[in-house]
């Protein structure tokens, strides 16, 4: 059987008042792709941010490809790829002088860094507009960029934090049609959305988190059937309620 | 450490500092700008010139001492002399500010230098006659430089006539005038060198607190690069920009007249210094970006470093008063200054006592800035 690719134990992290993870524990299988969601404020970010060591955890323990995510941090970062949730690439570089700049910094060599940049370039619909300064970019380009810039090190795992966000449907389409190539590759993806059709076409599992809490797990057709519901949406909103939250 | 990845950062650096235009020409072309403005106003032929506006009273026959006097001031090349048939034209020239001082020759004039001629050991005999100044009260240049010079040449004219030893010929105040001295451009040159790399404070907490701002701070710590590698990129960033803006202000002064008479080891040594001092900005802006919550309270807490910098280091501190001038001695920018005057104007060499004692506070005042910089905004935001 394999290693799981991600194990998370009563993970916790409370900010003065606030606990924004609580308790968590979970696993994610090499090659799953998983989508974490939840409403706005639920944890998920920060989930995120304590497996990709940016912030620390106030108890429990987190591994990514067996490495502890805060004693081996290093070795964590060599085999992740993080797509942020801000868009997040330099805006006075060209498209393809950033991802370059993300290439070097994961120490690739030159001639794999350039296969990979124009490969991923040219499958983003970005090599036309690669030679522009990023700041010209619209919105969904930008947010291609940035998933380029974490991905263009071949990562073992990728964590992307809202990828499609902001973007139209033929952008979306086109990112999701690279997700599902890179699960092919046997690639681990943990995925966060507020697009529920999103989690449901991409992912094998789906966690929902509220309040820091794991409230539901399985796969979108286990959920669904199981809540008696027609769609992810609905067992999502059940689940969560329907009261308006706003991330602070 | 991984060469490759602060290479990377550095060149992402350096383009950033080409293409973004604020920042373009806060490193590049406020520099420029300011040498330039400075330059022309403090530089040409090393001397001002002063507008006195002249009513000559005298009504000397035999002896026209007035005329001597006249063409003494003349000579100077400092004085450009007006002639007025009245005082109250004068008057209002000057209260109009298009001649900084009025002098009246009086009537007695000659006769007093005639008097004095006959016996000038018995001051009991003379003649005695007053020359009145009137100065531009708005100019401190003008009441403190023009009454010392209008006394030197009443002084040596009264001496040309003078044969008796005794009476000392102040024509040496007049030919000193003549002779090359520093020009205002040389004094400045020093504190401009180091004035150039001081906005690099400003820079660096702009950069960092808009990475953080942005998300690509957070981005390049989810990369393998390590603190060390990153901060290493970005002091050789900002080195070599230093290393260029003190090119540029150097050119522009050297263009503008600016000539010191010392050899190739003192130039590179006052490049090393002004590198040496571009880590302390490095450091002040580390420090301002720790304290600052956005880019834009970057911008206005970065003057708390740039102007103590600025007023107590660089050339404007030596205008000070003497309370400023002991202020200036705990700002890094003051013993650059200090160690680049001694070894441009001074002409001391790079071994002197006086330039390593310099070179060395230099040295550990901005090593400890940087540091204390680092450790600041890698506590409170993790590099």
């Amino acid at each position: 059987m394999n290693k799981p690719a991600i194990v998370i134990e009563h993970l916790t992290k409370r900010y003065e008042d606030v606990t924004a993870v609580d308790s968590l524990s979970l696993m994610v299988e090499k090659g799953e792709l998983f989508g974490l969601l939840g409403p706005n404020g639920a944890g998920k970010t920060t989930v995120i941010n304590i497996l990709c060591g940016l912030t620390k955890p106030t108890d429990g323990t987190a591994k990514v490809g067996d490495y502890d995510v805060q004693k081996e941090g290093g070795k964590v970062k060599d085999m992740i790829g993080v797509c942020p949730q801000e868009t997040a690439v330099y805006p006075y570089l060209t498209g393809a002088e950033n991802v370059e700049l993300f290439g070097n910094l994961q120490s690739m060599d030159k001639e794999t860094l350039k296969k990979r940049r124009d490969m991923l370039l040219e499958k983003m619909g970005l090599t036309q507009d690669s030679k522009r300064k990023a700041e010209k970019y619209s919105g969904g380009m930008k947010r291609r960029l940035s998933l380029i810039l974490a991905l263009i090190h071949d990562p073992q795992v990728a964590f992307l934090d809202e990828p499609t966000v902001a973007m139209d449907p033929q952008s979306r389409h086109a990112v999701w049609d690279f997700i599902r190539e890179l699960k092919k590759e046997g690639k681990t993806i943990v995925l966060t959305t507020h697009y529920m059709e999103e989690a449901e076409a991409l992912c094998d599992r789906v966690g929902i988190i509220d309040h820091g809490k794991l409230i539901a797990l399985g796969s979108p057709k286990d959920l669904t059937s199981k809540g008696r519901v027609t769609n992810l949406e609905e067992i999502f909103i059940k689940l969560t309620g329907r009261r308006i939250r706003e991330e602070i | 450490m991984k060469l490759q990845r602060v290479i990377a950062l550095t060149k992402k650096e350096m383009k950033k500092t080409v293409r973004e235009p604020a920042v373009l020409f806060m490193i590049f072309l406020f520099p420029i700008v300011f040498v330039f403005a400075f330059g022309s106003a403090f530089s040409g032929g090393g001397q001002p010139i002063y507008n006195i506006g002249v009513v000559n009273m005298d009504q000397g026959n035999s002896v026209n001492a007035s005329q001597m006097l006249l063409t003494a001031l003349s000579d100077t090349k400092i004085l450009n002399l007006q002639m007025y048939s009245d005082n109250q034209t004068a008057q209002n020239d000057l209260s109009q500010g298009s001649i900084q001082a009025v002098m009246i020759v009086p009537p007695d004039f000659s006769q007093s230098f005639a008097s004095y001629q006959t016996a000038p050991n018995e001051p009991g005999t003379w003649t005695n006659a007053t020359v009145a100044l009137y100065l531009d009260k708005g100019s401190i240049v003008a009441t403190q430089a023009i009454p010392p010079i209008i006394q030197q040449v009443l002084t040596a004219i009264a001496g040309q006539n003078q044969q008796a030893p005794a009476i000392p010929f102040h024509l040496e105040i007049a030919s000193l005038i003549e002779v090359k001295v520093p020009s205002a451009l040389d004094f400045i040159a020093p504190g401009m060198f180091t004035f150039a790399s001081i906005f690099l404070i400003m820079m660096v907490a702009q950069s960092f607190t808009q990475d953080r701002e942005n998300g690509m701070m957070k981005r390049i710590r989810v990369t393998p690069t390590t603190p060390t590698e990153f901060m290493a990129s970005q002091v050789i960033s900002y080195m070599g920009i230093a290393l260029i803006q003190a090119t540029i202000v150097f050119v522009m002064m050297y263009a503008m007249g600016f000539r010191p008479q010392v050899g190739i080891p003192a130039y590179v040594f006052a490049f090393i210094l002004v590198l040496l001092f571009s880590l302390s900005n490095v450091g002040f802006g580390l420090i301002t970006a720790t304290i600052a919550k956005s880019s834009g309270a970057a911008t206005g807490l970065s003057f708390l470093f740039v102007l103590p910098q600025l007023f107590l280091g660089t050339f404007v501190g030596a205008s000070l008063s003497s309370g400023a001038q002991v202020a200036g001695r705990f700002v890094p920018s003051y013993y650059v200054t200090d160690a680049l005057t001694s070894l441009f104007l001074r002409g001391a060499a790079i071994t002197s006592l006086a330039i390593l004692l310099d070179a060395t506070i230099v040295t550990v005042f901005c090593v400890a800035i940087l540091a204390v910089g680092i450790i600041l905004y890698g506590k409170y935001f993790r590099i």
